[in-house]
């Protein structure tokens, strides 16, 4: 899909104003972070096994190299092949040219990311091969032709009455008289329509969890059981990932499953845990004739040894997303691509450029959430500083803002010019402010006291006061 | 021209600041994998004794929708069956996997039973298969591919059931990568199943049987004698 991040401001003026949106994160807000919560506390080594993660990410990235060879070996060794994509481009071309092969005509897909991040849907459809999304809520946004608004729940953003419209649209053999107003009758309806398109498909596609070296096997979480169904009906399953999501053993990757559930859904263990290695072996019953990978760089190499490097380690649980109060308020569209809230915010600008996303990481209040429930710590508001700093350096913000940043700056780094000038402010406020005892509007902060009026100060600022008590005190 | 491989890991190593890596660093690396150690284990199952561990694995796979019905031997299983299938209003008719295992329960007790063995097909409404572990921790059953379990049995009918015996319940999941390890050749595929399917898609209001099983059932198998056999545990 094309970007749309560059129009951050417009986005989030829709999506404030969309009642519907603002329903569906009503319901999202308490859900997830109050489940996480849950399963957090009944797992007393929760802590340290984040700081395991974390560590077998950064040792993993470290080498990674050597992992990604001795994963190729092995997924060759267990009959499969690797297909390296230096970005989407060679990634849907690799997909396209299997799919060919077999002369596909529908392809299954369980839900991946990174099928998003390269547009894949698109390219078969204009290609010829028809892509039918199987997860329910990949599926719904698939009938909408809208991007996914959650990296786990992509349809988080409809109320059921939104998909009951949508299977009215789509499903032509569906009795109008048919009552759709539960949500049990829409999971059953997605679930009769589903079922021949996973017996009729001649490839199926899954993303992948982790990537395991020590086996070349890749994982696949669910709680639908859509992702074992593509992946095991066809006559060929492609798995489309992109290289960091490679661990060490199946032992690294059983300590990032045991945060991953936990952090996702707040459940102690998804549905499906899904290990698989190759193609079917040759006494087997069923299981794909071909397994192929699709290994997706697309700039993560570029982001190895620097400042991002931290950001390799997501596991894209979306408990950042789920617990950042600017996505709660906003919606995963308004983010303008694939990736959204604080993992979007850092990721985005890396893979679409800071020139068309440099609005993500100023859409944050740095209240440090997104990184204290992150599963391996990652240092997501540090990683937003830094895309700030370059979007200054390199002068993409606007004028006015940035003569702003620099005059504040060159205030704020001279403590003595600072102190003397919010002594002068406080004082002047609070003599303005003693009738009040407040502002129903400031100049140049009219956004603020739109909606709250501004305390007026007591008309001393902290630094005096404390240097007095200090002298009084006798320090 | 150079290939999308030789790039993508030419790109790492100049990121890593590094050519290569030297021989010795490699077979460190080789070391770390063949050894395969395990990082930390939750202590709430490996700290039990074989009792509570298969406690545990009940109380947390019924907390996730699954059933279980604990029999002493192999001799009750049918009959079980037959029970679990006519409570839940389903046809006495099931798919079973072409698994040795399951020769020595005595079928024949409940001749109205229609037993097809084989892979799934899609009209099939019932199957039944054993398992390689029973995992305490989540309550999860790990069932892997071969000659004599097709996966296709785990996903497409509508209820599954599955045989465990209790001495083939383990504390963690390193213990169950250990039994797949045993064998002869590594599998297509291990599934770690969790429950029936489900799906919070919709308002976040969870629906079991999104596209996999409706039901998961556990006959549970205590006899002893078996239990000596099974591999150790914990």
């Amino acid at each position: 899909m094309e970007p749309t991040s560059h129009s951050f401001p417009e986005n989030v003026r829709v999506g404030l104003a969309d009642p519907v949106l603002q329903r569906a994160l009503g319901l999202a807000r308490t859900g997830f972070p109050l489940r996480r919560q849950q399963a957090i506390e009944r797992l007393p080594e929760f802590e340290a096994l984040r700081e395991e993660g974390r560590q077998i990410k950064d040792h993993t990235l470290a080498h990674l190299d050597f992992y990604l060879e001795l994963y190729e070996k092995n997924v060759v060794a267990s009959g499969g092949e690797v297909h390296w994509a230096r970005n989407a481009a060679e990634a849907r071309e690799a997909v396209l040219g299997i799919c060919r092969s077999a002369g596909a005509r529908i392809v299954t897909k369980g839900k991946s990311m990174v099928a998003e991040e390269i547009a894949l849907n698109d390219h078969l459809e204009r290609n010829g091969v028809t892509p039918v999304e199987t997860d329910l809520g990949e599926y719904i946004i698939q009938l909408r032709h809208e991007p996914p608004s959650h990296i786990i729940a992509p349809a988080i953003h409809l109320m059921k009455e939104q998909v009951a419209d949508a299977f009215r649209a789509a499903h032509t053999g569906l009795d109008p008289d048919r009552v759709l107003t539960e949500v049990r009758t829409l999971c059953e309806e997605a679930r009769t329509v589903l079922r021949p398109q996973f017996l009729a498909a001649d490839v199926g596609i899954t993303g992948a969890n982790f990537l395991i070296a020590e086996t070349g096997s890749s994982i696949i979480v669910t709680n639908e059981g859509n992702g074992d169904l593509t992946q095991t009906l066809p006559r060929i399953h492609i798995v489309v990932a992109s290289l960091e999501k490679i661990v060490p053993t199946l032992e690294d990757a059983t300590t990032l499953l045991r945060l991953l559930a936990r952090s996702a859904t707040g459940q102690e263990f998804s549905s499906y845990t899904t290990i698989s290695t190759g193609p079917r072996r040759p006494g087997d019953l069923d299981g794909p004739e071909e397994y192929h990978v699709v290994l997706l760089d697309n700039g993560r190499s570029e982001l190895l040894g620097g400042e991002f490097q931290d950001m390799l380690r997501c596991l894209r649980c979306a408990a950042c997303l789920n617990h950042c109060p600017v996505y709660a308020a906003v919606g995963g569209h308004a983010y303008g691509w694939v990736y959204p809230g604080p993992m979007g915010a850092v990721l985005t600008p890396a893979l679409v450029g800071l020139g068309e996303a440099g609005h993500l990481p100023n859409a944050s209040t740095f209240c440090g959430r997104c990184e204290a429930v992150c599963p391996v710590k990652i240092p997501l508001p540090k990683m937003m500083r830094h895309w700030r700093e370059r979007e200054f350096a390199q002068r993409l913000s606007p004028p006015v803002y940035r003569t702003g940043l620099r005059l504040w700056a060159a205030v704020a780094t001279r403590p003595e010019l600072y102190h003397r000038m919010v002594e002068v402010k406080a004082r002047l406020l609070g003599w303005l402010g003693k009738t009040h005892g407040r502002f129903r509007s400031m100049p140049l902060a009219s956004g603020w006291t739109l909606g709250r009026d501004m305390p007026a100060p007591e008309g001393r600022s902290f630094h005096s006061l404390w240097a007095e008590r200090q002298r009084r005190s006798g320090r | 021209m150079s290939t999308a491989r030789e790039d993508i890991l030419g790109k790492i190593r100049v990121a890593l600041q590094r050519g290569a890596l030297l021989p010795e660093a490699g077979a460190r690396l080789a070391e770390r994998v063949a050894a395969h150690r395990r990082n930390l284990i939750p202590a709430r199952a490996a700290a039990l004794d074989r009792t509570a561990r298969i406690d545990l694995f009940v109380a947390m796979a019924e907390e996730v929708q699954t059933t279980v019905a604990r029999v002493a031997a192999n001799a009750a299983v049918p009959e079980e069956v037959a029970r679990y299938l006519a409570a839940e209003n389903l046809p006495a008719e099931l798919v079973m996997a072409p698994d040795p295992g399951l020769d020595a329960i005595p079928w024949d007790r409940r001749p109205l039973l229609a037993i097809r063995r084989g892979r799934a097909e899609p009209g099939d409404a019932v199957s039944l298969t054993q398992c390689l572990a029973g995992i305490a921790e989540t309550g999860t059953l790990m069932l892997v591919s071969g000659d004599e379990t097709p996966t296709t049995l785990n996903f497409l009918p509508d209820t599954h059931i599955v045989v465990l015996r209790a001495g083939q319940i383990v504390a963690s999941y390193e213990d169950g990568w250990d039994l797949v390890r045993a064998a002869e050749a590594w599998p297509r595929t291990v599934n770690l199943i969790t429950g029936p399917s489900r799906t919070g898609d919709i308002e976040q209001k969870i629906q079991l049987g999104a596209h996999g099983p409706r039901r998961l059932h556990i006959v549970l198998i205590e006899n002893r004698e078996i239990a000596a056999n099974a591999p150790p545990a914990g």
